[in-house]
C-alpha cells in the first residue's frame, strides 16, 4: 500500500529541485519543505514492512503477555477479568516457583563460569598444537549444532542407573553410583554438566577466532619484555586481549542457559519434586498443560525482565572495562 | 653497552631461503642500520638477533657473550616495534613498568592483589614507579602516564614504546621500522629525537628501515641487504659515492642513478650513447660495462663533443633551486634523470635538444654481473682536466 506513494514521490524529486533554482530565496522555502516531507515519505515507504513485522512480531506479543499477566484468563475461557498483581502475587508465594528461579540461577552460576574456561581451555589446546586443529574443532563443535533433544536421548543412555556407561564405569573403578537424574542432589549439576557441554563448542570457536585476531608482535613483546611464561603471556596478552570476546561469550552463553528447556522437558520433567525445575518449563507447564495462562503470562513477565535486566547490565559493566580506547 | 657480532646467519622458512650467510660486526655504541627493500631478510636479522627467531645456522653474540641459546629477555635487548606492540589494556605506566615488574618481582608478587601483601613488592614497585616517571618525563610524555594507548597519538605511542625499551637500559636497542607508521612530518621530527637519543644513551642500536633518508641521516653505518645477503656495510656517504654493487647504487639516491651501458674503446675511453666519455676502466677493449652516474654528475653543456651527452628534453622538474630534467638519449632506451641548479640552465624547455657533460671521476662503472669496477685513479685524473675544461 506505501509502495505507490513511493513511486510517486520519486519522480516529483527532480522537477521540485528544478523550480528551486528560478525561484528567489525567499520563496524556496516552500519546495524545500516538500522536498523533506517526500524524503520522509520514502524513508517510512522503505523502513515500512519491517516496523509493521517488528510490532506485530514482537512489541504486540510482549505487549499482550503483560496484559495476560493482570489477569485470570484461562486458555480457551470465553470471559477474563483484571485482578491486578494478584498473579505475581501467587507466584512468589508458590514454593514451586521460588524453586524454579533459584534452580535456574544455579543453573546458569555453573553453567556460564564453566563454558567460559573450558571452551578458552580447549581453544587455547587447539591453537597451540599444530595437528588436527580442523578436526578439533569439529569435534567439539557437533554438540552445538545437534538438536539437543536428540543428544538427550545418548545422555539418558549413558546416565542410566544400571545399564549406563558412566555407572558402569565408576562401579568397575569401585567409586560410588549414582542415580543421577532421580536423585535431587544430582539432577540439577548434571543438567549444568551437559549444558556446558553443549556451549562448549560455541564458545571455543569464538575464542579461536579472538585468539587468531591477537596479534603476533604483543607476543614479541611479552617475550622480550620478559613475560615469556606460559602464565605469564596469557596473563599479560592472550586473557586482556580476549576481553571483548569473552564478554560477548558470557551474554550469549547466559542467555541461552536461561533460556534451557529441552533437558529438563527430556530427561527429568522438572524433578525429582522441584529439584530441576526452570523458569522455562515451569512456564510451559503452567501455560500449556495446566492452562492457567495468566500464572503462565506473569512468570513469563519475570522471565523478560530477568533476562533483559541481565543483558543491559552486562553490556553497560563489560564494555567499560573490555573495550580498550 | 656491548658489542654485536653476528656470524654466517642462515634462514629458511621451507623451502625459502632468507638470510644466505650474514656476517656483520657491530661495534660498542654504534647506530648500525639495515637498508633493504621489504622481504629483503632486515627484519627476520632483527628478530633472529632479539631471539624472537632462531637461526639455522650461525651464531650470535653481544658483549663477548654467545646469546643463540638464550632466550629474548636473557639478551639484554629491547625492541621497538613497527606497530609499537603496546598493551592496549594497560595504562602508559604500566605498559613501561612492565619489563621492570617482570625483572625484578617474583611470580608471587606480581599477583593481583595477593602481592601487594607480600614483604618488600611495595618498596619495589616504588622503585618501578619512579624510575618509569624519570623515564617518561626525559621523554615529553610524563603527563600521559595514567592514559591508555587508545587515547594517544601516533607520536605519543612511538615515545611510549622507545620508554617501554629505555626503561631497563638494556645493552643494545632493537628498532623494527620505528617510524613507518608515522605521518611525514612526524617522521622527521622523530628522526631527530631519536638520533638524539642515540647521543645521550650511548648505546648499541640496530636499526631496519627501508627508507634511505632514516638509513643516512641516523646511522654511522648502514648495512645495505638484498635477497638475504649483505651487499655492503660502511658509512652514509660511502654507500652513496662509492658503493661495491650495482644494487646497492640503484638502491641509495633519489632520484634513482642513471644506467647507461658502454663499451670500452680502448684505454681510458668508453662509447656510451654515441658519445665517448674519458675514463680509465680495468677492462680489455670491447668489454661490456655499465656506467652508473648521478644525477648531479651532470652539469650543462654547451654543444656536443667528447665527454658530453646529447638528448631531447622529456620533461623537467622544478624543485626550487634545482631542477630534475628528465632527457632521452638517441637510441637510448630509457630516460635519463640530470639534477641541474634552476639558475644555471633558465630557459630549459621540454623538445629542446640538452647537452649535458659528465664528470668522469663521478662516474662509477659496473662489470656484467653488476659487481664495481674501481676506476684506475692516476689515469682517471689525467685525463679528468681537459674533458672538464671543453665541457665549461
Amino acid at each position: 500500500m506505501s509502495e505507490p506513494l513511493a513511486l510517486t514521490g520519486a519522480p516529483n524529486e527532480p522537477s521540485a529541485t528544478g523550480s528551486v533554482r528560478t525561484l528567489p530565496p525567499s520563496l524556496a522555502a516552500a519546495p524545500a519543505r516538500r522536498r523533506a516531507f517526500t524524503e520522509a515519505l520514502a524513508a517510512w515507504a522503505l523502513a515500512g514492512p519491517a516496523v509493521f513485522f517488528l510490532l506485530a512480531l514482537f512489541f504486540l506479543p510482549v505487549i499482550g503477555v503483560f496484559v495476560i499477566a493482570i489477569t485470570d484468563w484461562q486458555f480457551g475461557g470465553l470471559t477474563l477479568s483484571f485482578v491486578g498483581l494478584a498473579n505475581f502475587r501467587e507466584i512468589f508465594a508458590d514454593d514451586g516457583f521460588r524453586a524454579s528461579l533459584v534452580n535456574t540461577i544455579v543453573y546458569v552460576l555453573i553453567v556460564v563460569p564453566g563454558t567460559l574456561v573450558f571452551g578458552l581451555l580447549i581453544a587455547l589446546l587447539i591453537e597451540s598444537g599444530k595437528s588436527c586443529r580442523s578436526f578439533y574443532r569439529a569435534i567439539h563443535f557437533l554438540p552445538f549444532m545437534a538438536t539437543l533433544t536428540a543428544m538427550a536421548v545418548a545422555w539418558e543412555a549413558l546416565l542410566h542407573p544400571t545399564i549406563g556407561l558412566v555407572n558402569q564405569t565408576l562401579a568397575a573403578m569401585g567409586l560410588p553410583t549414582a542415580n543421577w537424574l532421580r536423585d535431587e542432589n544430582t539432577a540439577l549439576p548434571v543438567l549444568a554438566v551437559i549444558g556446558i557441554w553443549q556451549n562448549l563448542g560455541y564458545a571455543m570457536v569464538l575464542f579461536l577466532a579472538g585468539l587468531k585476531s591477537i596479534p603476533q608482535d604483543l607476543y614479541d613483546a611479552a617475550d622480550t619484555d620478559g613475560a615469556d611464561l606460559w602464565l605469564d603471556r596469557l596473563r599479560t596478552v592472550t586473557l586482556p586481549l580476549l576481553g571483548p570476546v569473552s564478554m560477548f561469550v558470557v551474554i550469549v552463553v547466559a542467555l541461552r542457559a536461561f533460556e534451557s528447556f529441552d533437558t529438563v522437558k527430556v530427561l527429568t520433567q522438572g524433578g525429582p519434586g522441584h529439584a530441576s525445575e526452570m523458569l522455562l518449563y515451569t512456564l510451559y507447564r503452567e501455560s500449556f498443560e495446566y492452562l492457567r495462562s495468566g500464572y503462565g503470562a506473569a512468570v513469563a513477565v519475570v522471565f523478560l525482565a530477568i533476562v533483559v535486566t541481565l543483558t543491559l547490565a552486562q553490556v553497560r559493566l563489560m564494555d567499560r572495562r573490555v573495550h580498550y580506547q | 653497552m656491548a658489542s654485536v657480532s653476528i656470524d654466517s646467519i642462515h634462514k629458511n622458512y621451507g623451502a625459502t631461503s632468507v638470510l644466505r650467510g650474514v656476517s656483520l660486526s657491530i661495534a660498542d655504541g654504534e647506530f648500525l642500520t639495515l637498508l633493504g627493500p621489504s622481504g629483503c631478510g632486515k627484519s627476520t636479522l632483527l628478530r633472529i638477533l632479539a631471539g624472537l627467531e632462531m637461526q639455522d645456522a650461525g651464531s650470535l653474540s653481544i658483549g663477548e657473550r654467545a646469546v643463540d641459546n638464550l632466550r629474548p629477555k636473557c639478551r639484554d635487548v629491547a625492541m621497538v616495534f613497527q606497530s609499537y606492540a603496546l598493551y592496549p589494556h594497560m595504562t602508559v605506566a604500566s605498559n613501561m613498568g612492565l619489563p621492570l615488574r617482570m625483572r625484578r618481582l617474583s611470580t608471587f608478587q606480581r599477583l593481583p592483589l595477593l602481592g601487594r601483601l607480600l614483604p618488600g613488592t611495595a618498596r619495589i614497585a616504588a622503585e618501578i614507579d619512579a624510575e618509569v616517571t624519570r623515564t617518561a618525563k626525559s621523554l615529553g610524555i610524563g603527563h600521559l602516564l595514567a592514559r591508555k594507548p587508545g587515547q594517544l597519538s601516533g607520536g605519543q605511542r612511538q615515545r611510549v614504546a622507545v620508554g617501554r625499551a629505555m626503561v631497563r637500559h638494556p645493552a643494545v636497542f632493537l628498532m623494527d621500522e620505528p617510524l613507518s607508521n608515522l605521518d611525514a612530518k612526524l617522521r622527521v621530527q622523530m628522526r631527530a629525537e631519536i638520533k638524539e637519543l642515540h647521543q645521550r644513551l650511548g648505546v648499541t642500536f640496530v636499526y631496519v628501515t627501508h627508507d634511505q633518508a632514516e638509513a643516512m641521516t641516523l646511522s654511522d653505518r648502514v648495512a645495505v641487504m638484498l635477497d638475504g645477503e649483505l651487499l655492503q656495510v660502511a658509512p652514509p656517504q660511502e654507500i652513496y659515492a662509492d658503493p661495491d654493487d650495482r644494487r646497492v647504487a640503484e638502491f641509495i639516491g633519489s632520484p634513482k642513478i642513471n644506467m647507461l651501458d658502454g663499451v670500452v674503446r680502448e684505454r681510458g675511453l668508453i662509447d656510451v650513447a654515441g658519445s665517448t666519455l674519458a675514463i680509465g676502466a680495468d677492462a680489455l677493449a670491447g668489454a661490456h660495462l655499465t656506467l652508473g652516474i648521478r644525477p648531479e654528475a651532470f652539469h650543462l653543456a654547451e654543444r656536443g663533443g667528447q665527454g658530453v651527452l646529447t638528448g631531447s628534453v622529456r620533461m623537467i622538474e622544478h624543485m626550487g633551486s634545482d631542477l630534475f630534467v628528465h632527457f632521452d638519449l638517441a637510441g637510448g632506451d630509457h630516460p635519463l634523470i640530470a639534477r641541474l641548479l634552476a639558475e644555471r640552465a633558465p630557459d630549459i624547455a621540454p623538445g629542446q635538444t640538452l647537452h649535458v657533460g659528465v664528470r668522469p671521476d663521478r662516474v662509477l662503472l659496473f662489470d656484467r654481473n653488476g659487481r664495481r669496477l674501481r676506476q684506475e685513479v692516476e689515469s682517471g685524473r689525467a685525463s679528468v682536466t681537459p674533458i672538464r675544461e671543453v665541457a665549461r
